[in-house]
């Protein structure tokens, strides 16, 4: 009897519990799991562990001081400075690209002639390399060569001239990237650049999935332009366009690339943000617990937008 | 739904602005980085063509004496792209190797769990997997900014400093959660009936996996490829913290950190160098573009 079971099932038990789903499923996920914790996880709370204590990049231990390196840097000028503009850059590039990205998406999501064209264009900044693309606003803004100097300057001569618009002087032209005020401006301009195409496309990932049922029973009922843009259109694309706004926010407020390229976190540390600040004072001050609690500083605004896409995500679900 | 002729109209008229904007970073590159010396740093001189200037000997003009041509083509130089591949002390070529290998090996490294991953997450799991996979998908917004100061010190003390093998074992970890996440939305959207009849002809769960499923998610697995693979391209802090020797950098950060060097700009090859690895890299995702779309809302929106 049991040669035959055995005969039958090849492997034999072994298989048996591959067959299993209680089995299989922490089977298949389980190393996906282990890499994330060992490398996410576990540096995490060394950042947790580092930020109490006074190491310095010379070895991973130190001396246990408590919050002191919170404390320290909240009453640092510089570190003021970086919050204050982790948190503007944040806001206002996300303010223009929910804009930006709500009207391409409407225009984009429709076919039209030459569409491929026009979408491989908006999606550029986003498909190439930040680093690189940064390279390149880096040139056109800079010092005695800028082209955007040179555009507003002829501009300026011809069309602006005769409605009366001066708006820069043509022998000292704006010095982008060396004025505190331009800089953050030109700072704002590349991250809106660059998270654009990426809302764009979440914004068209979501009107695509608006089931065409919908569309026809609102024109069933008689909805149509605006009354339709405010009661069915914008209510079933709010999830979404939050999931973009939450996705803005953390790639926009955790990044570093665009103001290491550009600013550096100049002129006299006033386009300074947080992750900037973190590598300024961890890597190249050495002040390993300092750096974590700056960096960590970032987590409130992790959590929050977390618990914000858990809570659109299960709303999403439902609709 | 036929495109109307007016609707394109309003379509390019509303799109285009932006697209151009959004596009002129890239413009731009090509402009200068076909540009002799003497051209682009005569500020008397109309940066939107190509001006006539004393050459250097060492500038290459493929088309000169081409009168017919506009925007005075005829005088550009080929010479700033030469000069990444050949110049002295320029590792251009070595850093796009360094990435191809880094981005490679991590995308292998990516599929092997996310694969598994993805597909358990999608069909075997139940309530608990729905959880489980927006805690993973979760992990992908803890950025790089917070760990990378604890990891420069593993990285350093486990004697990988300056190795690309570094960037190779960190980099899964934003690659694996993206990828798990949209995996499990692009084996959702295939039926299970699929698997069911494979499993009814006494074919194990994995033979099926393998033998139907995977084949069926092709065009998902590409668009992870693709994707793993330009999120790898594109991460800067940690190749920058990790890695200081010129030749084992990436292109990321190979070409900010050491072809600009001090207040010396060599703006046109600066902008060849940008160009290169960007646009091929823009088709390729641009062409996956639709079926990124249909992966990110089959497994979060539905």
């Amino acid at each position: 009897m049991e040669a035959v079971a055995q005969a039958r099932r090849p492997g034999g038990r072994w298989r048996y519990v591959l067959e299993e789903r209680r089995f299989l499923a922490p089977l298949l996920i389980s190393p996906a799991v282990l890499y994330i914790v060992l490398l996410v996880g576990a540096p995490l709370g060394l950042a947790v562990y580092l930020s109490l204590t006074d190491a310095t990049a010379g070895s991973l231990s130190g001396h246990f001081v408590g919050l002191h390196n919170y404390f320290d840097q909240w009453h640092s000028e510089n570190f003021r400075h970086a919050l204050r503009n982790t948190i503007f850059f944040t806001l206002v590039s996300q303010a223009l690209v929910l804009v930006g990205a709500a009207i391409l998406a409407h225009r984009l999501i429709r076919p039209f002639r030459g569409r491929w064209l026009l979408r491989f264009l908006v999606v550029l900044p986003w498909a190439a390399p930040v680093a690189l693309g940064t390279i390149g606003w880096l040139w056109i803004f800079e010092a005695t060569l800028s082209v955007a100097n040179w555009t507003i300057v002829h501009l300026q001569t011809g069309v602006l001239g005769h409605l009366g618009l001066h708006l820069v002087n043509p022998i000292d032209p704006p010095q982008w990237l060396g004025r505190p005020n331009l800089a953050m401006a030109a700072v704002i301009a590349v991250h809106s650049w660059r998270i654009l195409p990426f809302a764009t496309v979440i914004f068209i990932a979501g009107l695509a999935s608006i089931p065409a049922e919908v569309d026809d029973a609102a024109k069933v009922d008689g909805a149509t332009g605006l009354k339709k843009l405010f009661y069915v259109t914008l209510p079933l694309q709010l999830p979404i366009a939050l999931v973009a706004l939450l996705f803005g926010i953390v790639f926009t407020a955790t990044d570093i690339t665009v103001v290491y390229i550009l600013t550096n976190g100049g002129p006299f540390n006033q386009t300074q943000t947080l992750p900037m600040w973190a590598f300024q004072t961890g890597i190249r001050g050495s002040s390993l617990g300092d750096g974590a609690a700056i960096s960590l500083y970032l987590l409130p605004i992790l959590v929050i937008v977390s618990v914000g896409m858990l809570y659109f995500a299960r709303r999403a679900e439902v609709t | 739904m036929r495109p109307g002729r007016r609707g394109s109209l309003v379509s390019w008229l509303v799109v285009g602005p932006f697209a151009i904007v959004l596009a002129f970073p890239f413009y731009w590159m090509l402009m200068t980085a076909l540009k002799t010396n003497g051209d682009l740093y005569d500020v008397k001189h109309d940066p939107f063509v190509f001006n006539a200037a004393q050459a250097a000997p060492t500038e290459h003009q493929p088309l000169k004496g081409q009168h017919w041509l506009p925007l005075g083509i005829e005088h550009v130089t080929t010479s700033n792209f030469g000069f990444l591949f050949h110049g002295p002390d320029i590792h251009y070529v070595r850093w796009i190797e360094n990435t191809a290998l880094v981005g490679g090996i991590v995308v292998l490294i990516t599929l092997a769990l996310a694969l598994p991953a993805g597909y358990a997450l999608a069909r075997l799991s139940g309530r608990w997997g729905q959880s489980a996979g927006v805690g993973i998908f979760l992990v992908y917004l803890v950025p790089p900014t917070l760990l990378f100061l604890p990891l420069s010190r593993v990285v350093a003390e486990l004697c990988l400093q300056d190795r690309l093998l570094s960037l190779i074992v960190v980099y899964p970890s934003f690659t694996v959660p993206f990828s798990t996440w949209l995996l499990m939305g692009f084996f959702k959207t295939i039926p299970s009936e699929l698997e069911d009849a494979a499993l009814v002809d006494g074919a194990s769960r994995l033979k099926a996996l393998l033998r139907v499923v995977f084949p069926i998610s092709l065009p998902g697995i590409l668009t992870v490829v693709i994707f793993s693979f330009s999120l790898c391209v594109n991460e800067f802090i940690y190749a920058v913290t990790f890695i200081s020797t010129s030749n084992a950098r990436t292109i990321s950060t190979g070409v900010p950190l050491e072809l600009i060097r001090g207040d010396v700009y060599f703006w046109q090859s600066l902008m060849a160098a940008t160009l290169i690895p960007s646009i091929p890299l823009a088709l390729l995702y641009n062409t996956f573009l639709d079926r990124f779309i249909a992966g990110f809302t089959g497994g979060a929106f539905r």
